[in-house]
């Protein structure tokens, strides 16, 4: 069962490996084969060096996060609240920061700073999500 | 460079009602506040020759030329980025006057942003590589990025809720003077604010804008035209754009300092030659109370982390505060026209003829949204 009742995240060209890699259940992260900077969400070329030669990197899905906010309003018609949204700063790079929602997580548990790791789940045949948990 | 600093002004204004509920099209409010401006300005139809609208247009600049038989036309443009966009549309204003494509150029803004009555299809575009990396996690509304940004500036510098509230009052309490303002009427304290219901913590309803249907528009000439026009000018000692260094919409790079209005007030404070206490009032974007400290601080009203005292402070009240913000009541309790309200107001200021008049207001700051792109403008009577 995803998380939100959500149309699923829609792959686009950059982000197609990225999805792939949720359903081989590994978090990916493109990286630049030049400098080595990580960069998220996927672009063509480097924002550090301006380099088109990148690479996808297995990453260990453990972070802190770094903010997050707890929706108690529905900003659609039928959105069930509350629900969180957390912003999950890796800990391969500093500022490496990916935007995700805690499960399995009471809302009064969620703060700044608190360890974080990245879990999957299968949606649909098409689809994984990835979600963060708190680290044990 | 080449300065452009009081080479330009602000000829006319024009608005229609701010309500909730217009029953008519956006084109319809576009042509009254349009047609208003104009003769504010003590000119004719055709005597413009540029327009400046927004993207995606709600009413394009086409229609409008159609709509009031101008055939004069040297110059059309569509500034991007909605709030962010509304005053680097005078840049472009003035860039259409400069390149001599234009005399008297018409910015505009028109939405019925309350009863979204709107043109059938209408969608703002998809968010520039966002690629599912937003919406999927419930990231559905601007409200949700700005509480982000909240939490985080929370947490960093001790901010509290009760001094986003700070920004609320204020705001209320200044459009409790203007009639057209949506709010006028109803009082806010910071109880009220502290008890309003919570939307994406930590922010609260009356955190968050007030949507409205209206428009607004100026006229912009040169100041040489202008001394020849009905109004007192008001001139643009500065105008510019920036743009931040955004990962993806709502999440700018921790790793640099800097953002799109700490860019911004470099290049108007430069283009002016002032400094942040030559301000007599200030007009900040207020789509989300959070984002007006942030501005304040970036801007440079005070150092960062400080925003949250400064705006407890009294500072940013009228009368007695010494740099009032937003003066009609903004778009927190006048009603979101996207910013150009505050153009409005900051020219009102300066010609005295606001409804919350700084005494001897001089000079005067426009700044709009942040979140990716912003702009904004320094002017002066």
């Amino acid at each position: 069962m995803p998380y939100l009742p959500m149309p699923p995240p829609v792959p686009y060209v950059e982000s197609y490996g990225f999805w792939e890699g949720c359903k081989r259940h590994e978090l990916i992260i493109q990286r630049c084969k030049d400098c080595g900077t990580y960069r998220h969400p996927p672009i063509p070329v480097c924002p550090v060096c301006q380099s088109w030669n990148q690479h996808w990197h297995k990453v260990s899905g453990r972070g802190t996060v770094e903010a997050f906010t707890i929706v108690t309003r529905a900003l659609f018609p039928g959105m069930l609240v509350p629900y969180n949204v957390v912003r999950v700063e890796l800990e391969e790079q500093k500022g490496l920061l990916i935007l995700g929602n805690l499960i399995d997580c009471h809302p009064d548990e969620i703060s700044i700073d608190i360890p974080v790791e990245v879990t999957f789940e299968d949606v649909s045949p098409e689809t994984t999500m990835f979600y963060f948990r708190k680290a044990a | 460079m080449a300065t452009m600093r009081d080479k330009y002004a602000i000829v006319g204004i024009g608005h229609t009602d701010y309500s909730l509920s217009s029953g008519r099209s956006e084109l319809d409010l576009a042509l009254e506040a349009i047609m208003a401006a104009i003769e504010d300005a003590g000119l004719g139809f055709n005597d413009i020759d540029g327009i400046v609208g927004d993207y995606p247009n709600r009413v394009d600049p086409m229609t409008i030329a159609t709509a009031l038989g101008m055939r004069n036309f040297g110059f059309f443009i569509e500034t991007d980025f909605g709030g962010g966009g509304v005053p680097g549309g005078l840049l472009h204003a003035i860039a259409g006057i400069e390149a001599g494509r234009a005399t008297s150029v018409v910015c505009y803004k028109s939405l019925n942003g309350s009863s979204k009555l709107t043109l059938p299809g209408f969608a703002f575009a998809v968010e520039p590589h966002e690629h599912g990396f937003t919406r999927p996690f419930g990231l559905l509304a601007p409200v949700a990025y700005a509480a982000l940004s909240a939490r985080r500036h929370m947490h960093q510098y001790g901010t509290t809720s009760r001094q986003f509230g700070a920004i609320a009052v204020a705001c209320r309490k200044h459009a409790n003077r203007n009639p057209n303002a949506i709010m006028y009427g109803e009082p806010m304290t910071i109880g009220d604010h502290q008890n309003s219901k919570m939307i994406a913590d930590p922010l609260r309803l009356f955190d968050c804008y007030v949507e409205a249907d209206g428009a607004a528009a100026c006229v912009v000439a040169s100041a040489e035209r202008a001394k020849n026009l009905k109004q007192q000018p008001v001139y643009i000692m500065a105008t510019a754009q920036a743009c931040g260094p955004y990962l993806s919409r709502g999440t700018k790079d921790p790793t640099i300092e800097e953002n799109e209005t700490s860019y911004l007030a470099q290049q108007l404070f430069s283009m002016s030659g002032l400094v942040p206490s030559d301000l007599d009032v200030l007009q900040i974007y207020d789509d989300f109370t959070p984002f007006v400290l942030m501005a304040i601080e970036d801007l440079g009203f005070c150092s960062k982390g400080e925003g949250g005292p400064f705006v407890e402070s009294g500072t940013i009240e009228w009368p007695d505060g010494k740099l009032p913000l937003n003066t009609s009541g903004g778009n927190l309790s006048e009603g979101c026209i996207e910013g150009f309200n505050h153009i409005v107001e900051a020219v009102k200021q300066l010609r005295g003829a606001s409804t919350a008049q700084v005494k001897d207001a001089e000079i005067a700051m426009v700044c709009g949204a942040n979140g990716v792109a912003t702009s904004g403008l320094i002017l002066r009577r």
